[in-house]
């Protein structure tokens, strides 16, 4: 059963699966970063309150994240073949999780600027600091433990999406346990492949939670 | 002379779901260089949105606040920002960068200078040596008490070498013992760098300890000002009265005209009936005479007592001696 070919198959599988979580979260906060960012400061108690700006971003996570992952996947499909030139694959996949990522990404990110205490914000304001500089000196420094225990949880998600997109044309564990488990139901294989999937979202699990500790600095 | 901060007709009004709320209505003040002004009102009377006018941390609605000759309103955003760095600013709860150590605290505001680093470093830990920490410049806030976490902040203000300092509530966290050691340093700044102090409290202890003048804020309005001295010796409002007595009114002269006649058997004289009616009233009473006399073989104490102007409270008063057991009786023209 377990021969060199699967064992072989399901080694290739986790490294697409890291490929299809790691570079659509990575994509995710290039795009989701910032959106976050925005939708914190241009808030109505944020730093510079913009009504316009910020509806029109909180309309945009909305739709995007109101879309179970698997029917935007396949509404993307088009937009994915223009990009990646075919839709099916691990390079494909990037396309649809990134989009799904981002949004998502971008809520997370405003909920961990949001936390950050208003008066060491005012503190900063009654220094003389400008928008650039209480962003990146007050915002994200000090709800760095914050932003990485989320991104932890992002991780985790895309991962998720990842193994979702196997029953519609992506590789991966995901894709594994698909088709022996569902169409071939060797069900030994598929309980492998989600075996490993549980040790992945440990490992990211124990990666995230270790750093936040490490760069949180309010402990006494 | 010039003062440093002129506010002048000032107006701040909040939007809220229930309407307007008035936090400032016409306030005007003068605030002189070398000043420690102290500016005091119960919670909610708006001294804390008045000191935000201050540094435009909050816009008012309609007035000007001139700082540092400068009218605060006519400024760019960038020349604001600028204008701030001559005023610095600490807090009820320190408003530390959590995630940056003591020494990286003091410097950001050099940083925002845009000072060297190393110049910026020693500068820290000389103005950590002023407020007497520099021991502690590798420490985290979350491992400071709260009387170093506002020295922290002082050390931080210093940086930015102000001419003004604002304090909010500065030492309402606080325990007295450590209350009295930042206000002392506060005087030291006051004294040695010459900077202008303006104190928002509710306690007229602070503002006794270190303040020169004073002005009291009640339900946004302004509504008396001066020096401590002068205020302390004849307050004229009531609202300074209740201050300086803090929750009593003292009455100076009791001006009503109704006495009553008291008369304690012995199995009353154990409550104090007189002392728990003045607390329950929170009124005094006036004790016009007292005495006890031998009736038959048994002691009888009686006493008059003038009752406060008010008709309704002296009706009260009755009712709780007559409730007390007592033999009352109402006096006419005793007094």
């Amino acid at each position: 059963m377990f021969d060199e070919k699967v064992i072989q198959m399901i080694i290739e599988g986790i490294g697409e699966t890291l490929y299809m979580t790691l570079l659509p979260t990575f994509l995710g906060y290039v795009i989701g970063m910032p959106l976050g960012i925005l939708l914190t400061v241009t808030d109505k108690d944020g730093i510079r309150p913009n009504a316009a700006v910020y509806k029109v971003l909180d309309f945009i996570s909305n739709i995007f994240r109101s879309i179970p992952f698997l029917i935007l996947l396949i509404l993307l499909i088009p937009l994915t073949r223009l990009i990646v030139g075919r839709s099916y694959g691990s390079n494909a996949m990037v396309v649809p999780l990134t989009i799904a990522a981002a949004p998502y990404i971008g809520r997370m990110v405003e909920s961990s600027l949001k936390e950050v205490d208003h008066g060491v914000i005012e503190a900063a304001q009654s220094m003389g600091a400008s928008t650039w500089t209480i962003v990146f000196k007050v915002l994200l420094t000090e709800a760095r433990t914050s932003l990485i225990v989320n991104a932890t949880i992002v991780t985790a998600t895309i991962l998720g999406y990842s193994a979702m997109a196997g029953t519609v044309g992506a590789n991966g564990l995901g894709a594994i346990a698909v088709r022996y488990g569902y169409n071939r139901y060797q069900a030994d294989i598929m309980i492998v492949t989600v075996v490993l999937l549980v040790v992945l979202v440990q490992i990211l699990q124990g990666i995230g939670m270790m750093l936040s500790r490490k760069f949180d600095r309010r402990r006494t | 002379m010039e003062p440093i901060i002129r506010i002048e007709h000032l107006d701040k009004t909040f939007q809220s779901k229930e309407g307007e709320v008035h936090a400032l209505n016409d306030v005007s003040l003068d605030i002189f260089k070398g000043d420690i002004y102290g500016i005091i009102g119960m919670s909610g009377a708006g001294k804390s949105t008045l000191v935000r006018c201050l540094n435009f941390l909050e816009r008012p609605t309609a007035g000007n606040v001139t700082v540092n000759a400068q009218e605060l309103a006519s400024l760019s955003e960038r020349e604001l920002r600028e204008a701030r760095k001559d005023i610095g600013m600490i807090f009820q709860h320190f408003n530390l960068l959590m995630q940056r150590s003591v020494i990286d605290n003091v410097c950001f505001p050099m940083e925002i200078a845009g000072l060297k680093k190393r110049e910026a470093r020693e500068k820290a830990m000389e103005y950590l040596k002023v407020v007497g920490l520099e021991e502690k410049a590798r420490a985290y806030p979350a491992q400071l008490s709260g009387g170093q976490k506002q020295r922290v902040a002082i050390a931080r203000v210093l940086a930015s070498d102000p001419k003004i300092l604002l304090c909010d509530e500065a030492t309402s966290a606080l325990d007295p013992q450590t209350t009295k050691s930042i206000l002392q340093l506060l005087r030291q700044i006051n004294r040695d760098y010459g900077i202008t102090i303006v104190v928002i409290t509710h306690e007229m202890a602070v503002v006794q300890e270190i303040c020169s003048h004073v002005a009291i804020i009640d339900h946004g309005n302004l509504v008396e000002h001066g020096t401590v001295e002068e205020i302390f010796r004849a307050p004229k409002s009531r609202e300074a009265r209740r201050l300086i007595y803090q929750g009593y009114e003292r009455v100076t002269e009791m001006k009503g005209k109704r006495c009553v006649r008291i008369v304690f058997s012995e199995n009353s004289s154990f409550e104090p009936v007189i002392g728990n009616m003045v607390l329950a009233f929170k009124t005094p009473v006036n004790i016009l005479y007292a005495n006890t006399r031998d009736l038959d073989g048994v002691a009888k104490g009686e006493m008059v007592l003038q009752l406060p102007e008010d008709e309704i409270l002296g009706d009260k008063m009755i009712a709780y001696l007559t409730g007390a057991k007592l033999a009352v009786e109402e006096l006419k023209d005793y007094v």
